[in-house]
């Protein structure tokens, strides 16, 4: 009986193809959501994980206050150079260490200008950012204490302002400063978190301290570790330092983070689930509103075949039977309208990762997951049809017309 | 007609049903306490004037309707104990249809209409295929299987009709107004037909008509008036 319901279902489904795809829209465009969704989070998430790990897993981020939500960061003192100095002396196992005191500014060559990240630092900010030089040199010693106009510029930056003339001895005029190009660093792209890391001009940390904020503030401090020092270790003295340094008592809590990469890492990671799981959520609902569509549809294909129904029940089909033939006519509508989402998803999916550049993660239990809930959609939204065509009079069925 | 020395029920009993729609005010009182006798292997026309309670009648035979009250034993069981379901199995197993408007599903070729309660039996396809081409052969459609109603006349239709009616073999066949919507020449054509399945093959026919011409092919014809069974004539039958 079972199979026959099948075969009742494909032939209904073939009589009227084109109603049968448009009932079944909604839930191809849900499995289709739902798979594609899943799929770029995966691929989101693994490329997040690639871009940090790359930027190596040795580097430590000390920045002031404390994280007090997923994207909050509480607010606490500034560091001053003098703290990343401490670091630098006073911490073992250390390779370099890098003050950061960085600006929006707009930087003007001739008539083009351009907003850009105007970075202040010195020379081992290239070396924890593991950030080679394409052209041109370093600062000198007494570009970096007397706190010289010349700068390092970006691909981003370069492409803008000079376009395909050559920087190096140009002039950049950042506010008042008009600072000397003195080289240029490797093309970068984007950060995991989709920044433009080559929209950059680095100028000496004594440049911008003395030339634009005019205080000893620093904003952050990047160090890297010798791989054989232990992070636990590391931060942890660091961590004392600093509390000593900022005189926190013993009972209160730091005031600043030391973050290694690992942490950052599985909070993007974290955050790209939660987006994926949101996003897939949001995508599940419109599987619902195709059920929806299944059950309209279904009552109305109940009433057109009122006469149908009564002349099976006058036949000596039971109520279960009919219940089970439009069961089966919703559920295997509805399954076929998730084997075209899948592939309307796998599909998309390649094409979308290849757009967004995140690699193609073919996730099997979710596509499992989303055609047995298509299936599912169908039995539920298909109930309530099902039971009112099984429980038609036959003689009033049969007059239907 | 008498039951004098008989061991076995008669194949239909009817007695003192009635059957009232509606209740109260409105009650409507589509028959008011019949008694119908029907034995195996007889072929009976319903006449009456519109509203008389043919058609109600027919319902309760086929066990499609219950009375309101009184009894009807089929092979000596009564029908209004019967579950829903157990009424279905009843249709399924010993009675076949046939409707004026031949009630045939649309978009269906003939052959699976006439498959169609074989497929509620559960009968293998193999099987299935070969006593429907064998119940359409019966009523002349052969090369006729694979069109579809809207494809076949009103005559050709009619005999799909009586081809599904007949293919499970029925104690009885229940038709209203089988001729209803065709020609003189076409209702002859169905009458031989419903004849020869009465003679040849044993099936007990009920069948409700207008035309006294279509009567006088029964054995007897029962006269409804006013949801009353009026009076019993015997026909021609075996003209
Ligand atoms: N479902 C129903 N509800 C209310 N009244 C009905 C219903 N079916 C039939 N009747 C009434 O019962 C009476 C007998 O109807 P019916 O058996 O169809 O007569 P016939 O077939 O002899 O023309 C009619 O007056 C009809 O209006
Ligand atoms: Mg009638």
């Amino acid at each position: 009986m079972l199979w026959n319901s099948f075969l009742l279902a494909f032939r209904e489904i073939r009589r009227n193809v084109l109603r049968s795809f448009l009932t079944v829209l909604g839930i191809v465009i849900g499995v289709a959501a739902v798979i594609v969704m899943v799929f770029l989070g995966s691929g989101a998430t693994i490329e997040v994980q690639r871009q940090i790990e790359s930027l190596g897993s040795n580097l430590l981020i000390i920045r002031p206050g404390q994280r007090v939500g997923p994207a909050i960061i509480s607010e606490a003192r500034p560091f001053e150079v003098d703290d990343a100095v401490a670091i630098r002396d006073q911490i073992g196992g250390l390779v370099a260490v890098a003050p950061v005191s960085s600006q929006r500014m707009t930087a003007i060559v001739g008539n083009r200008n351009w907003a850009t990240n105007v970075v202040g630092t010195e020379n081992a900010y290239l070396t924890v950012r593991s950030w080679p030089l394409s052209a041109g040199r370093e600062f000198s010693r007494t570009e970096l204490s007397t706190g010289k106009a010349v700068c390092l510029v970006g691909a981003t930056v370069q492409r803008e302002l000079f376009g395909s003339s050559p920087p190096i001895g140009q002039r950049i005029r950042l506010n008042n400063i008009a600072c000397q190009v003195i080289g240029l660093v490797e093309p970068k792209g984007q950060s995991s978190v989709g920044m433009d890391q080559d929209d950059i001009v680095i100028i000496p940390l004594r440049t911008i301290q003395r030339r634009v904020t005019g205080s000893q503030n620093i904003s952050l401090i990047y160090a890297t570790m010798r791989d054989s020092a232990s992070t636990e270790e590391v931060k942890e003295a660091i961590a004392t330092l600093l509390r000593e340094r900022r005189r926190i008592a013993p009972w209160e809590q730091d005031d600043f983070m030391v973050t290694d990469l690992q942490e950052v890492s599985g909070l993007l990671t974290a955050t790209t689930e939660i987006l994926t799981a949101l996003l897939g959520a949001v995508a599940s609902v419109s599987l619902l509103v195709g059920g929806i569509g299944i059950m309209n549809i279904m009552l109305v294909s109940v009433t057109e075949r009122t006469r149908e129904i009564g002349i099976r029940l006058a036949i000596g089909a039971q109520e279960r039977e009919v219940q089970t033939q439009f069961l089966v006519e919703a559920m295997v509508l509805s399954s076929l309208g998730g084997l075209i989402g899948i592939v309307l998803a796998i599909v998309s999916s390649l094409w979308l990762s290849q757009a967004l550049k995140v690699p193609f993660v073919f996730d099997s239990g979710i596509v499992t997951l989303a055609f047995v809930f298509s299936a599912v959609v169908g039995v539920v939204f298909g109930y309530v049809p099902a039971r009112r065509a099984a429980q038609l009079d036959p003689i009033e069925a049969l007059r239907h017309e | 007609m008498t039951a004098v020395g008989r061991t076995d029920p008669p194949l239909i009993e009817l007695v003192q049903v009635t059957k009232v729609y509606g209740s109260g005010a409105a009650a409507m009182h589509a028959l008011r306490g019949i008694d119908i006798t029907i034995e195996q292997g007889e072929f009976v026309a319903v006449m009456g004037p519109s509203g008389s309670g043919k058609s109600t009648t027919m319902n309760i035979l086929g066990c499609l309707d219950t009375p309101t009250s009184g009894s009807y034993r089929f092979r000596g069981a009564e029908v209004g104990h019967l579950t829903r379901d157990e009424r279905a199995l009843l249709r399924r197993q010993y009675l076949g249809f046939v409707f004026q408007g031949y009630n045939l599903l649309s978009r269906t070729s003939a052959i699976e209409n006439v498959e169609l309660p074989l497929i509620y039996r559960r009968e293998p396809a193999s099987e299935r295929h070969e006593r429907a081409r064998q119940a359409l052969k019966a009523v002349g459609l052969i090369g006729w299987e694979t069109h579809t109603p809207a494809e076949l006349s009103g005559g050709q239709q009619q005999r799909v009709a009586i081809a599904r009616a007949l293919v499970t073999e029925p104690a009885v066949l229940l038709a209203d107004e089988p001729t209803g919507n065709l020609d003189s020449a076409r209702s002859r054509e169905i009458m031989d037909l419903l004849t020869d399945l009465n003679r040849t093959r044993g099936i007990t026919i009920i069948m409700i008509t207008h035309e006294p011409d279509m009567a006088e092919y029964a054995n007897r014809s029962i006269h409804f008036l006013d949801g009353l069974v009026e009076s019993t004539v015997p026909g021609d039958g075996g003209r």
